[in-house]
């Protein structure tokens, strides 16, 4: 169920985690794919408007530049040409006064045909347009016989004939040499001139014809035509007498084009222009004047400008045009797909950033999503691993439990070995699947760190007894030192600490065929200080080295791995301390700071690690090779539980190692420092609590080794003991010697504590030296004469004795010296040994509720309470103990059934526990007016009888408020265990 | 004669208590049992049996009825087997308490069959064993209360 739960919301994260990254896409930094490419399309769209406009507005422009050229050049060529024109003109009116002035003003006249040709051939220059001009006479018919016979011709038609009769004449009298052709012949009969010269002689100006092609030259051209006036008129003449006052008409034709092309040719232009000059004078039929009649050359711009020769009725234009087409204006093509081409790299360098910015979004969200689903992966796999490790657990204590069961059943020697077999076996199964478990618990985040004050000291203790018996089978020394300096009690985690502490010594005793195993445990800064001091004093290893062939100053005199942590670097480390007792609890009040780092090292003398598996020494399941799984079993996975430990308490691990000489692993660990009154209950209760009443006692420890030396001492100082030390037995007994020369009381000498190795090395005459003691028969107290020894045999145990030592087994531990010593000393051994007495001790005078609804479980119950000398009483069901349990009462403990009709065990004891903290709280309200008078606070412990121990009834019966259990039916180590916890020993109950 | 009839009681007692740990019918919680007897308490082992059976004799009775009750009711007789099996554990009568547990485990795979089966097998059990102490403590009180229990004869058990 809980599991389930564990998962689902396991399940509910990941969500969440997606529905984030689903609520982050919304809010992204640039537009979709699709998006993209839209605006993509849309850019190009604008980027191609943008420059078509551009281009147009340009080709506009230079459209209009072109076309105000045009206009130009043509109002200045239609300027110049009527200039021209009327230059001409008014040299013919020029003439026309000369005519009036000599030929009818003068009498007899002035001028005949030869001068007015040579007159006119020689101004010719002023008038170049002129192809030639000429004197017409008006004749009235009346007057034409006179006219003829004065002249000696008749007139003629423009066809060289002699003119028919009409009403008037007008024959050409004077002419200029180059049309003197024309001379006699009638002007009036060419209808053009006719009509030119009657609109001539009303007007009174020069008119012109409109154009046709001129005799001569067939260029065309129009005649201009001039009237001269036989008088003088009156102010405003009228037409008529205008008509009346006519003398003749003077002429000249006009070469329009040679004009045209006279004046064209002054004036060159960089853009050729095409020019047609019209006589519009109907406008529907304009007659051309100059140029073809279907001009070529650009016919989308022309220009026309008005041209006035001065005759009102005839009006004419020219019209130019240019000659090529408006060349393509590539400036501006080249300016616009400049522009285009522009714009669109900027768009597609836009695009492509923004769909890369896309891509690397998406890659990074699906990153994002597979890490999310990693995480929940391997998050997913350490609770599997833990659940199916503690699915595992369960079944598992059922069958270590029934080999148990089976192997206390009669068995014959085969199947008692092979039941010891499978228990083995599955005792290691299990280890290895708490192992697991604890690894998976750590990775799944789940594993939470207790902090609790507990005895380092004592720890350590409790981790060599486990490995005692296996070294010392081995002849493996194993030692433990803590600096003084550690304090007493620190808070964390003991369990864990443990944890790691047994799982490296137990590496070194599996991995140890010979030398030692030391734990030193210093506080950190004490060791680098200590460290710094061997850099200083470095030196003194080598001359060991040289002395002796196969002696290092370390515990056991083996070569270990790492060289600074040998006597140099310890010396100097117990030389802080002092070897006495009294300066340790200085130290620990000397450093205030709520922290303590620990470090410990464990030493060996193994195998070491190679050197190309030591970098994969933390990773789990990896042991340095195949082969040494196959020498030694294991799985490996204990360093990396280890290190992962380590680092959730704060500290790191770390090892030096050489092959085939040993390894020393050293980890730090941060404890919280214990305030003193807080750790009062802890001490009391403690089992592993040494005795004070060796304070005081002297003693002497014979050793050669320093380390092994300093080892025994600082067990002895704990003990209270002052220890000196000395490296033979002669010095000793010197020592002895001496102190016995100066006899004092407070010198007195209470044990002699001799190395073993030594003693069989000086192989010395002890009862010389200490028996002689013995045989001055003074009432001191005589020097007891200890034997330390990692293994011994039979015989040099007998020779031991005999010469009056006591043996003691190392490993060295503080509780076991303390009950040799006292053994030996002869003191009164305050503790019990024995289970029952001691269980005795404690519910020796106690009132105990025994609540089981079966009656034979609740006599036998309440039968075995009855032994241990506890007031037993009874009740049948949960609502019988809760009526007898009504506050106040005066039980000490309550044994619980926990399956029960009615109200079972969990029922009742919730019900219990909701009774006493009503009953705290209103206790603490007569406690705060009281003052405080009575602090007792109302908790019963209650302990559940169950038959089934499994782990999930323990935390059910933990969760409602039961205090521990014990099993059905009792076991007196179980039930002692379980009442240990709330009874203090009585020591008076025996 | 007195003294001979007394020692060969108390061999016949011992014998007798051999043979239950010996075929089986009790187990170290008997002897658990015969530890908690003391001056005080000097028939306390007797006075357990007793209760046992008489508690037995309620729960069989209760069972069989149980058992005759159609549907079934597991849940009520998984309880009362509970009961059953605590007693008989509680003074170690181990045959009666396998069946016991068999009875549960029938009891919880709801068979009806293996259940009567089993119970039948259990109340035989049950009836020798009861059969067994009476002659036992009949001969015990014989004897003499301070002699039924005593650590050498538990010791030689083990």
């Amino acid at each position: 169920m809980g599991e389930k739960m564990m998962q689902s919301h396991h399940m509910v994260t990941v969500k969440v985690n997606e529905q984030q990254f689903n609520s982050k896409r919304k809010h992204r930094f640039v537009p979709s794919e699709s998006n993209l490419q839209k605006i993509f399309a849309f850019w190009i769209i604008c980027c191609t408007f943008f420059s078509i406009g551009v281009y147009f507005s340009m080709d506009t422009y230079q459209k209009e530049k072109r076309k105000e050229g045009l206009v130009s050049m043509c109002d200045q060529r239609a300027r110049m040409l009527q200039d021209q024109f009327s230059v001409s003109v008014n040299h013919v009116h020029a003439l026309a006064i000369l005519v009036s002035t000599f030929h009818y003003e003068k009498n007899p006249s002035a001028i005949d045909q030869k001068t007015f040709a040579e007159y006119t051939a020689r101004t010719a220059f002023e008038r170049p347009l002129l192809s030639g001009v000429a004197y017409a006479e008006r004749v009235l018919d009346s007057e034409r016989e006179e006219f003829e016979r004065e002249h000696g011709w008749t007139i003629k038609t423009m066809e060289r004939e002699p003119s028919p009769i009409r009403d008037e004449y007008s024959p050409v009298i004077f002419s200029q040499e180059t049309v003197s052709y024309i001379e006699s012949l009638d002007m009036m009969s060419g209808e053009e001139d006719r009509e030119n010269i009657l609109r001539a002689r009303a007007s009174g100006k020069a008119v012109l014809t409109s154009p046709f092609r001129l005799l001569g030259s067939h260029h065309l051209g129009v005649v201009l035509t001039f009237p001269v006036y036989r008088s003088k008129l009156p102010q405003n003449p009228t037409e008529h007498e205008r008509v009346e006052a006519t003398a003749g008409y003077l002429g000249g034709a006009f070469d329009v084009e040679s004009l045209v092309e006279c004046l064209l040719g002054q004036l060159a232009a960089n853009h050729p222009i095409i020019v047609n000059v019209y006589d519009v004078t109907n406008s529907s039929d304009p007659l051309i004047m100059y140029g073809h009649q279907n001009p070529s050359g650009d016919p989308s711009l022309k220009r026309v400008s008005k041209l006035d020769f001065g005759d009102p009725f005839r009006k004419h234009e020219m019209i130019c045009r240019y000659l090529h087409e408006a060349p393509i204006s590539w400036g501006a093509v080249t300016t616009a797909v400049f522009i285009f081409t522009i714009f669109l790299l900027i768009g597609y360098t836009g695009y492509k950033s923004a769909s890369h910015i896309n891509k690397v979004e998406n890659d990074f969200n699906s990153m994002q999503e597979l890490m999310v689903r990693a995480e929940a992966a391997d998050v997913a796999k350490s609770q599997f691993l833990a659940t199916v490790s503690h699915e595992i657990r369960t079944p598992m204590n059922g069958i270590l439990g029934m080999l148990a069961l089976l192997l206390d059943t009669d068995l014959s020697s085969t199947q008692r070995d092979y039941a010891q077999t499978a228990q083995a076996c599955g005792k290691s199964l299990i280890t290895l699947i708490n192992e697991v478990l604890d690894r998976a618990k750590i990775e799944a985040g789940k594993l939470e760190l207790e902090a609790v004050p507990f005895d380092l000291r004592s720890i350590l203790d409790d981790v060599l007894s486990l490995f005692s018996d296996e070294s010392r089978r081995k002849g493996v020394e194993l030692a433990v030192f803590v600096s003084d300096k550690v304090p007493e009690i620190v808070m964390g985690d003991p369990g864990r600490f443990r944890q790691v502490i047994t799982n490296l010594v137990g590496n070194s005793v599996k991995f140890t065929e010979h030398g030692h195993i030391f734990v030193q445990v210093h506080l950190d800064e004490q060791k680098k200080d200590g460290a710094k001091n061997s850099t200083c004093l470095n030196g003194g290893s080598e001359s060991v080295i040289s002395s002796g062939a196969f002696h290092y100053e370390t515990l056991s005199g083996y070569e270990t791995a790492d060289s600074h942590n040998t006597w140099d670097t310890f010396k100097h480390v117990i030389a802080d301390n002092g070897l006495y007792y009294e300066s340790a609890t200085k130290v620990v009040n000397d450093d205030l700071s709520r922290n303590v780092t620990v470090m410990v090292s464990v030493e060996d003398t193994g195998i070491g690690i190679p050197l190309k598996a030591q970098d994969r020494v933390f990773t789990p399941f990896m042991q340095a090779d195949s082969s040494t799984s196959r020498n030694y079993g294991g799985t490996g996975i204990g360093l990396s539980i280890s290190k992962c430990l380590v680092e959730l308490m704060g500290g790191h691990i770390s090892f030096i190692s050489r092959p085939e000489i040993g390894s020393t692993f050293s980890f730090t660990v941060s404890f919280l420092r214990c305030e003193k009154h807080a750790v009062g209950d802890l001490k009391k209760s403690h089992s592993d609590d040494l005795p004070a009443s060796f304070k005081g006692l002297n003693a002497i420890v014979v050793d050669g080794k320093p380390v092994r030396a300093a080892v025994t001492g600082y067990y002895l100082k704990r003990l209270g003991i002052q220890a000196e030390v000395v490296s033979s037995i002669k010095r000793a007994a010197a020592t002895v010697g001496r102190n016995r020369s100066v006899v004092s009381n407070d010198m007195k000498l209470d044990m002699i504590l001799v190395e073993k190795d030594l003693w069989i090395s000086e192989d010395v005459d002890l009862s010389l030296h200490f028996h002689g003691i013995k045989q001055n028969g003074h009432v001191y107290k005589l020097p007891k004469m200890i034997l330390l020894a990692t293994n011994i045999t039979n015989t040099e145990e007998e020779k031991a004795k005999a010469v009056g030592f006591s043996v003691i087994m190392k490993p060295l531990r503080a509780s076991m010296m303390a009950a040799f010593l006292m053994q030996l000393i002869g003191m009164e051994n305050e503790r019990q040994g024995n289970g029952s007495s001691s269980l005795r001790g404690l519910l020796c005078g106690k009132k105990i509720l025994v609540v089981d609804d079966n009656r034979v479980n609740r006599r036998v119950a309440a039968g075995a309470l009855k032994k241990f000398g506890a007031d037993v009483e009874c009740a049948e069901s949960g609502k019988a103990a809760l009526s007898l349990l009504q506050l106040p009462h005066t039980f000490d403990a309550c044994f619980m059934d926990i399956q029960m009709p009615e109200m079972d065990g969990f029922e009742a004891t919730r019900r219990i526990r909701e009774l006493e903290s009503i009953a705290n709280e209103q206790q603490n309200g007569v406690l705060n007016c009281d003052g405080g008078t009575k602090r007792h606070r109302w908790h019963m412990p209650i302990l559940a009888m169950t038959a089934d121990v499994i782990l999930a009834t323990l935390e059910k019966c933990l969760q409602c408020g039961m205090d521990g259990y014990v099993s059905k039916p009792f076991e007196e180590k179980n039930l002692y265990q379980a009442v240990a916890k709330f009874f203090e020993s009585n020591p008076n109950s025996d | 004669m007195e003294t001979n009839n007394i020692h060969h009681l108390r061999r016949q007692v011992a014998n007798l208590r051999q043979s239950l740990f010996d075929q089986g019918y009790v187990d170290e919680q008997f002897i658990e049992l015969e530890e908690l007897q003391d001056d005080a308490t000097p028939n306390f082992v007797e006075e357990v049996v007793t209760l046992f059976c008489k508690d037995s004799a309620r729960l069989i009775h209760i069972i069989d009825q149980t058992l005759e009750n159609h549907p079934v009711d597991f849940a009520k007789l998984d309880n009362y087997m509970y009961q059953f099996k605590g007693s008989s554990s509680s003074i170690g009568a181990k045959k009666v308490k396998t069946k016991c547990t068999q009875f549960m485990e029938y009891c919880r795979a709801e068979n009806v069959e293996g259940c009567k089966r089993t119970f039948q097998q259990l109340k035989e059990e049950y009836t020798t064993l009861r059969r067994k102490l009476e002659i036992y403590f009949q001969y015990a009180r014989q004897v003499g209360p301070t002699e039924t229990a005593s650590c050498t004869q538990s010791k030689s058990v083990n």
